[in-house]
């Protein structure tokens, strides 16, 4: 029923074209090469009967009397729970060796967005038990954000650990660009830590065509949403979120569309949008939650990349020098849970002790600078370092309240209480005992002066 | 609908949500006008953006996969519109005034497309009442009479589209009306009879004009937010923009404006930014107290939404429909407040429609007519007198996302052009937790100046001058501030330190304002009048350290005071007991001289 066609007039860049009637937007076909080789390819625009096709597998050695044959619809993913525990490519073909998911009901990928009355305010903290993200910028279940990065980071560690150990009903991974060896350390990490019953591997390896990395996060997002319409909770990792920028970029200037910033699209910002906007609470099911990686080209935050995915994600993780930098990384759903889902100083630890690692990098400077060390800077000095061994450094793993334990302990071994701008009552609560002598009495009167200063 | 319009078409082609009609039947197609791809029975909105002979280009407002050449196009004959009549408050829209509430019940988690729902609902019953008598001569958008919506008396007005005069014929008695009864009959001046009902259309892209005349604003828009109300002003009918990288504050900003300004109505439209920022106010809303009705803050407000993943061209729409929303309010008498976030990503579907179109790309492959739709929909705003002498007012603040956060951008200097306050947010200010990030060295309103009479008036008698010279303090205070940095607080001398320290006052205690805080969110203007004139004095006093430290010390103290009193209500004993202690201090400080 669907008509084959053998003969493609113009290729340029991936996009093949040729005049087949009747065909529709968006609809997929199999093009099968003259050396056999065959790919998916999706309609990306029509002008009476010349059809142009977005070929996944590239277009290199395409022949133009290769065998182009219409599915009659558009791009689908399988769905079904027997996906957990396994590994696809980015057109969603399986890459582990075993069977096909042929039984498997077809999903739309790319879907409609949700209707923003029938989402919730996100309201559940998720524990990565990693210092800086919890007690900082904690991640909150429905939250969108990236880790904005720049190369040779461990960025993709960082990714596998949140998936390892978030908790979450169903891990669903996006790899866009993988090197093989990034593709094996998350198997490896996901098989070792017990959780691969769970993930679903959508895995776009640099090796792979181009194209097909455009599928990766559509394929990846369509069945997250399956699964949380089911009422699991999912967590998506997507990585690298640059290099589907690029393919973007890629097509879009193989189509000769005037490009808006570097060579990108002016759509790029709404096509980010489109996949990003999937992290949703749904009222009474479940809920998506997306962390990517974002590398940042020339490590420059105003890169097109980076500056349009931080005007659609909630917050961002910025990692530079193998730690989350406190200051530039924001998750600006925080507030929804700090105290009211953590326990009720975490607020207060947070600010006091960002406030006095601000203060240490001052002092740090003004020494740099030559100036007098004081007996104060001293002290300062000591808190910079125990904060960047106990909170920073990556490797410290740790469940949040431990961690707020551990922030009471040092900020007692290097201040008195008077010194940290916390609130009296939470200060008796939890200022560590031991660390109290001399400034036992600690001016009670004065407190208030010193929340004011910070 | 389609009485008009019996123009019909076939596609023959698609490239995103461009779609290219070949007309094979009738032959009128108008610009601008709603046409609907049939694709196997779902009927897809769309306007016609370009006619080229034969061949009309139509954006689709919805996905357009599975349109195939050949599908059949109807066109309507009729501009895209809005349904202006009672129930419009208190709703949700999308860009195309769907009300989201009402698809919800039909369709689940998911918008499906090809679904379009009347704005309002077209049975309930309304309570009339008739102001216009038998006789009485009128014009477009003279009222008639009027209903209760929420807590405003909604009027009913003869249609905006009247030419001329018209004599009234008949009203019809108080009484319970559906929105499409005739609750008047009006006979223009060629004789013909016009059959008046609560409901009437309007094209978005066209300014309601059925007003007496535009007036000058004069008078202030409070919006109780300190850095704004004292040093960058708003009129009310005035414009202003708040560009800012991303994370520096604009939403919660708009939010925050959307709560507290005083104003009759708030009209937030969300174009294209997160989704989750609108569930915020969906869930608020309806809980919070608005002060000025003493109802709940939803009933004053319409959120028209339109988020980022929503489809592009519904969102070109979402502005325009927003305006004239407001423009329909003003008509009423109302103060309204439009509020547009983001107006780049309204910017961008347009640039993403003109690259289609294959039109000649400008700066950044925006489409030389930026700058002219940009001025247009600012135009918009303003303060109007009305047929009868009455005024209303559409005040609106849009914010801007420039790429990279650099205002050098197309957008933001197009907007620049045509807004009388420019409330920048700066990466700077933002990272230093100092909110609202409105940088007070960047920024300007032209309103300071021109609204200076009831300025003065209203507020105090010298308050355009202390404004000023508090800005040209921060100035001073902000050239120490690098001096510092370069020679350390030994180079300077004690005079310099205290001018910098007077404006590190001003900002900390006074321009930064603790949106999550009860109290200090909002001020009221006669607080800030009070406030701000204790904190002039301050500033205006002479003071003569011995040491530096002195001068640190005394600071430190007089900053706390004022910052402890932002925290409590102005009627409270602590506020009174700040005051005094601040008098105190400043007795102390200045009998040194
Ligand atoms: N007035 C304020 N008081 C306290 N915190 C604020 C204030 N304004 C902004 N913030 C903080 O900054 C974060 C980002 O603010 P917001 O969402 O308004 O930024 P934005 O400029 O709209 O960014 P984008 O362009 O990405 O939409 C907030 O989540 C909050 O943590
Ligand atoms: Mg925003």
């Amino acid at each position: 029923m669907f008509k084959t066609y053998a003969r493609i007039t113009n290729i340029i860049g991936d996009i093949a074209e040729l005049d087949a009637p009747g065909v529709a937007y968006g609809e997929l076909a199999h093009i099968v090469n003259t050396n056999g080789e065959s790919s998916l390819a999706q309609v990306i625009r029509i002008d009476r009967d010349k059809i142009s096709l977005q070929v996944f597998a590239g277009a290199k050695g395409l022949s133009t009397h290769s065998k182009v044959r219409f599915l009659g619809h558009p791009m689908e993913v399988p769905f079904a729970d027997a996906m957990l525990g396994r590994i696809f490519n980015g057109s969603g073909l399986p890459i582990d060796g075993k069977p096909p998911m042929d039984d498997a009901p077809e999903v739309e990928i790319a879907g409609p967005s949700v209707n923003p009355v029938m989402r919730v305010i996100p309201q559940n903290f998720i524990e990565t038990r990693i210092p800086m993200i919890d007690v900082f910028n904690p991640l909150v279940e429905s939250q969108k954000l990236p880790i904005f990065s720049s190369a040779g980071e461990p960025y993709n560690e960082l990714l596998a650990r949140v998936g390892l150990q978030a908790h979450a009903d169903v891990i669903i991974l996006g790899g866009i660009g993988l090197k093989f060896d990034e593709y094996i350390l998350f198997r490896k990490s996901f098989e070792e830590g017990g959780v691969m019953d769970r993930t679903v591997m959508f895995v776009h390896t640099a090796a792979d065509p181009v194209v097909e990395r455009l599928l990766v996060p559509d394929l990846a997002l369509a069945v997250a949403e399956r699964f949380g319409i089911e009422g699991k909770r999912v967590l998506v990792l997507l990585t690298d979120m640059t290099a589907f920028a690029d393919a973007l970029k890629e097509i879009s200037v193989a189509m000769e569309q005037v490009p808006s910033n570097l060579g990108y699209p002016g759509s790029l910002y709404s096509d980010l949008a489109s996949r990003y906007e999937k992290a949703v609470d749904f009222e009474g099911a479940g809920s998506i939650t997306i962390l990517a990686v974002t590398t940042m080209p020339g490590n420059d935050v105003t890169h097109p990349v980076p500056d349009n995915t931080g005007y659609i994600t909630e917050g961002q993780y910025y990692l530079n020098n193998g730690v989350i930098h406190p200051f530039g990384s924001l998750s600006r759903l925080k507030q929804l849970v700090i105290g009211k889902v953590t326990r009720e100083d975490h607020g207060a630890v947070m600010n006091a002790m960002i406030r006095l690692y601000a203060k240490a990098l001052e002092s740090k400077k003004k020494i740099s600078m030559g100036f007098e060390k004081t007996e104060t800077d001293e002290r300062y000095l000591k808190y910079a370092d125990l904060f960047e061994a106990r909170f920073m450094d990556l490797r410290v793993d740790t469940p949040l309240n431990d961690a707020l334990d551990r922030g009471w302990q040092t900020m007692a071994e290097c201040f008195s209480r008077r010194e940290v701008g916390i609130k009296k009552d939470l200060l008796e609560t939890y200022w560590p005992k031991s660390a109290d002598s001399s400034d036992e009495a600690a001016d009670d009167d004065e407190e208030g002066k010193a929340n004011a200063a910070g | 609908m389609t009485q008009a319009g019996n123009t019909i078409g076939k596609v023959v082609g698609i490239n995103g949500n461009l779609v290219s009609v070949e007309v094979t039947q009738g032959a009128d197609v108008l610009q601008n006008e709603v046409a609907y791809v049939d694709l196997e029975g779902i009927k897809l909105k769309s306007e016609v953006i370009k006619v080229q002979d034969r061949i009309c280009h139509l954006q689709v407002f919805e996905d357009t996969r599975g349109i195939r050449v050949g599908m059949p196009v109807e066109f309507t004959g009729e501009m895209l519109v809005v349904e202006l009549a009672p129930g419009v408050l208190n709703n949700i829209y999308d860009g195309l005034q769907n009300p989201l509430k009402e698809l919800d019940n039909k369709n689940g988690f998911f918008l499906k497309r090809g679904q379009y729902l009347p704005a309002i609902s077209l049975k309930k019953k309304w309570r009339f009442h008739p102001t216009a008598k038998p006789g009485e001569v009128v014009r477009a958008g003279s009222w008639l009479g009027w209903v209760p919506e929420q807590h405003f008396k909604h009027r009913i007005m003869a249609p905006f589209g009247m030419l001329g005069t018209a004599t009234v014929e008949s009203v019809v008695p108080e009484g319970d009306y559906e929105v499409r009864d005739t609750v008047a009959v009006l006979t223009d001046d060629q004789g013909h009879k016009i059959n008046v009902t609560m409901y009437q259309t309007w094209p978005v892209k066209k300014a309601i004009k059925a007003y007496k005349q535009r007036l000058y604003p004069e008078e202030q828009l409070v919006t109780a937010c300190r850095i704004i109300d004292t040093m960058f002003p708003v009129g009310r009918g005035g414009v202003a923009c708040i560009p800012g990288p991303f994370g520096a504050g604009k939403t919660v900003l708009q939010h925050l404006l959307s709560k507290f300004a005083q104003v009759d109505i708030v009209i937030v439209v969300a174009c294209g930014e997160r989704a989750g920022e609108v569930v915020e106010l969906i869930y608020e809303f309806p809980e919070m107290d608005d002060p000025k009705t003493g109802g709940k803050l939803m009933e004053r407000t319409i959120i028209i939404c339109n988020t980022s993943s929503m489809p592009v061209a519904a969102r070109d729409a979402s502005i325009y429909t927003g305006v004239t929303l407001g423009e329909y309010y003003r008509q009423m008498g109302y103060d309204v407040l439009v509020l547009a976030d983001s107006t780049s990503r309204w910017a961008q579907a347009m640039r993403e429609m003109s690259g289609r179109l294959e039109e000649i790309p400008g700066e950044e492959a925006f489409p030389a007519y930026l700058e002219s739709r940009v001025a247009n929909i600012y135009e918009r705003a303003g303060l109007v007198e009305l047929q009868n002498g009455d005024n209303g007012a559409v005040t609106l603040i849009g914010t801007v996302s420039p790429a990279g956060g650099n205002f050098e951008e197309p957008v933001t200097q197009a907007t620049l052009k045509v807004v009388g306050a420019f409330l920048g947010l700066s990466r700077s200010r933002s990272d230093q937790r100092r909110f609202p990030a409105i940088d007070p060295l960047d920024s300007w309103s032209l309103y300071l100046d021109q609204l200076k009479d009831s300025l003065d008036r209203d507020l105090d008698p010298h308050w355009v001058e202390m404004v000023t010279h508090a800005s040209s303090t921060l100035r001073r205070s902000s050239e120490v501030s690098k001096m510092m940095t370069v020679v350390g607080e030994e180079g300077i001398s004690i005079g310099d330190l205290v001018t910098y320290l007077k404006g590190e006052m001003l900002d900390m205690a006074y321009l930064q304002q603790n949106a999550f805080d009860d109290v200090d969110a909002a001020t009221p203007m006669k607080r800030q009048v009070r406030d701000f004139k204790l904190l002039y004095e301050a500033m205006s006093a002479d003071f003569d350290f011995e040491t530096k430290l002195q001068a640190r010390q005394f600071f430190a103290e007089l900053q706390d005071a004022f910052y402890q009193k932002n925290y409590v209500a102005e009627d409270s004993e602590d506020y009174r007991k700040y005051e005094e202690q601040i008098r105190k201090m400043l007795q102390e400080g200045a009998s040194r001289v």
